[in-house]
């Protein structure tokens, strides 16, 4: 039995996530949904787990003032202690309200980079990288649905455009 | 799906497809430059080109090029420095924090300000870097590791903060609009046909980074998106307060003052919303963008320019009391020197184009009205120049001793050198204007059903 791959063409978002919930509820499964711009709710229609993104920037953020601390206790601190303006140098807990612009900023630069640079490589975004997009329309106005179907497409086929699509196109495996 | 009030105006004007938003946006990339691109590229470029003339000679020669004297050791770089970073808060203001009140009408505009923001703040950055004196050792602001005894810099002291502030602010900024840019690029790369402009097709996909816009990516996106705009909102407040305890944390009468991070975040918002309006009001009309940048969107940032200029108007006022209040001499001669002293008429067009000229947006008529916005925007622009102008010149005039008391003017290569980064700022601005999607498509296609205008009235 073949695999086919059938390519769902809708115009109109409310339409598309009309019919992923439809099509869901009978058990089929969508393989990936390409659109021009984000839909609200389509993830959960799609049953898309929670994306952990804000968590792993809190993790870098932490890092960052971590990272920042340990730095200007062993440059002010450790290294060279000097004394400036009579402010107290011997330790890092007397010295600190000076070093929270510091450490503030170590905080957003880890997590605002780090979590870009996390959702750059998790989505497999890079410099000349390609599109696997199978449709180049769906950057401009279209929204496609990709579904796998074993063996006869046709009830797939029918449910698709009876939930709204307006061009269904397959390829054969 | 978005839902939005019905009386509410529609912030997409004409009868627009989502294939008619790829198009109008894509049309600047695809087409031709009209001859008022051409007429400011050139202008704009003559300026750069004369201030980087100017900024060699003063490498060559040294800060004494500069009108700079021993009183006054700060003085047009400083305020050039401090009005285009001001400038660049809008761009931030704009992205972030209304983002994160999920405001709508950012959405035609928040790609263009992010860009001020970034020219903006190459400007800024020029400025510290050239009144080193010696700017092949500016790297000695940063943490790294030496062979001189370890010569650390001083983390105690407000100007490494800025080092710190600026250069995060700047990179975060970067990124931020860069992660916006990918789907946009991933548009204009779709379009390009591979036979008819083959390298324009090469050259955005290596800057689409092979965006397709599945789910999960968009769901990422999104997430992305909020979190950054969650951390651009204190980081874009700090950036500025940071800047003013470059003079608060001094012991300068005029300086010394506990107002000053607000005032100047204040005073950053209101000159940042009057620079994007000038762009704006210009941009819409050189790439055609009518139908996207409203007199809605104008309307709205003038609603904030009364709100921040208002309170910049305060914010002179709490002074002017405070130092009166203070008991203290030397407070007092400050700020009455600042008034009616030898730079009175600084002083005077301060006053002027930032507490009065705003005020008028109170008249709805005025308000809605791209001339009278335009030409107020101008006016705010010089007047917070003047601003910076006034606290630090002012400032240091008078010294403690009044032997030392001098004035300061400009020398032509000041000048030059500011005429040179507006060069610079605008150079960089109309080649973007013409190399990048100036609106975010993804973000706008996305409420063309709850705030387009053809939507709107079939409801």
């Amino acid at each position: 039995m073949s695999t086919n791959t059938l390519y769902g063409i809708f115009d109109d978002e409310e339409v598309l996530l009309a019919s992923v919930k439809e099509i869901r509820a009978n058990n089929i499964e969508i393989e990936e949904v390409f659109s021009p711009f984000a839909i609200h709710g389509l993830d959960k229609a799609l049953g898309l787990k929670e994306t952990r993104m804000a968590i792993m920037a809190f993790i870098y953020g932490c890092l960052g003032l971590s990272l920042g601390a340990l730095m200007i206790y062993n440059i002010m601190i450790v290294d060279w202690p000097q004394n400036i303006g009579g402010k107290p140098n011997f330790t890092f807990y007397h010295n600190m309200p000076a070093f929270v612009p510091i450490l503030f900023e170590c905080t957003v630069l880890f997590a605002a980079h780090l979590m870009s640079i996390t959702y750059l490589i998790r989505c497999g975004l890079f410099p000349g990288g390609t599109s696997d997009s199978p449709d180049e329309r769906t950057t401009d106005d279209k929204f496609l649905m990709v579904i796998n179907v074993d063996g006869d497409s046709s009830p797939v086929k029918e449910m698709l455009t009876k939930t709204g699509a307006t061009e269904i196109n397959e390829k054969e495996a | 799906m978005h839902k939005e009030a019905e009386i509410r105006d529609p912030l997409i004007l004409g009868n627009k497809t989502y294939h008619d938003i790829s198009k109008d946006i894509a049309k600047p990339v695809e087409g031709k430059a009209n001859k008022y691109w051409w007429i400011l590229f050139s202008l704009s470029l003559v300026l750069f080109i004369w201030g980087v003339l100017c900024i060699a000679y003063t490498i060559g020669t040294g800060i004494g090029a500069w009108g700079l004297n021993k009183t006054v050791g700060w003085a047009w770089d400083i305020t050039n420095f401090v009005w285009w970073i001001g400038i660049g808060h809008a761009g931030t203001l704009i992205s972030a924090v209304l983002l994160l009140f999920r405001q709508k009408w950012r959405m035609s505009i928040n790609r263009s300000a992010e860009a001020m923001t970034i020219f903006a703040v190459v400007q800024a950055a020029l400025f510290p870097l050239i009144h080193m004196g010696r700017p092949w050792l500016a790297y000695y602001v940063f943490p790294i590791p030496n062979q001189f005894g370890s010569l650390w810099m001083n983390f105690n002291s407000p100007l490494i903060w800025d080092v710190f502030a600026i250069s995060t602010y700047f990179s975060v900024s970067v990124v931020f609009w860069y992660i916006g840019l990918i789907p946009d690029f991933a548009m204009i790369r779709d379009r390009m046909s591979a036979t008819i402009s083959p390298m324009k097709k090469k050259l955005y996909s290596l800057l689409s980074f092979g965006w397709s816009g599945k789910a999960k990516h968009w769901q990422r996106f999104e997430e992305v998106s909020l979190v950054l705009a969650g951390l651009a909102t204190p980081l874009v407040f700090s950036v500025h307060s940071i800047v003013s305890m470059d003079f608060a944390t001094s012991i300068v009468p005029g300086w010394h003052t506990t107002i000053f991070p607000p005032y100047f975040v204040l005073g950053a918002l209101f000159s940042g919303f009057a620079m994007v309006e000038t762009l704006l009001i210009i941009m819409r009309k050189v790439v055609s963008l009518e139908s996207y940048i409203t007199i809605k969107h104008i309307e709205y940032m003038n609603v904030i320019i009364i709100l921040t200029g208002s309170l910049v108007g305060t914010a002179y006022m709490t002074e002017l009391f405070m130092s009166w209040y203070s008991g203290v001499e030397f407070e007092q001669y400050a700020f009455l020197n600042r008034a009616t002293g030898p730079y009175w008429w600084a002083y005077a067009i301060m006053m002027t184009c930032n507490v009065l000229t705003p005020q008028l947006y109170w008249i709805k008529s005025i308000r809605t009205s791209f001339v009278a916005t335009f030409v107020i925007s101008i006016f705010i622009n010089i007047g917070m120049w003047f601003e910076r102008f006034v606290i630090i010149v002012t400032s240091l005039h008078r010294d403690y001793l009044p032997s030392a008391w001098t004035m300061f003017s400009p020398t032509f290569i000041d000048i030059g050198i500011f005429l040179g980064t507006i060069g610079f700022f605008f150079t960089l601005f109309l080649l973007y204007s013409r190399t990048f999607p100036v609106i975010a498509q993804a973000e706008l296609k996305s409420i063309l059903k709850s705030s387009g205008s053809e939507y709107k009235n079939k409801k």
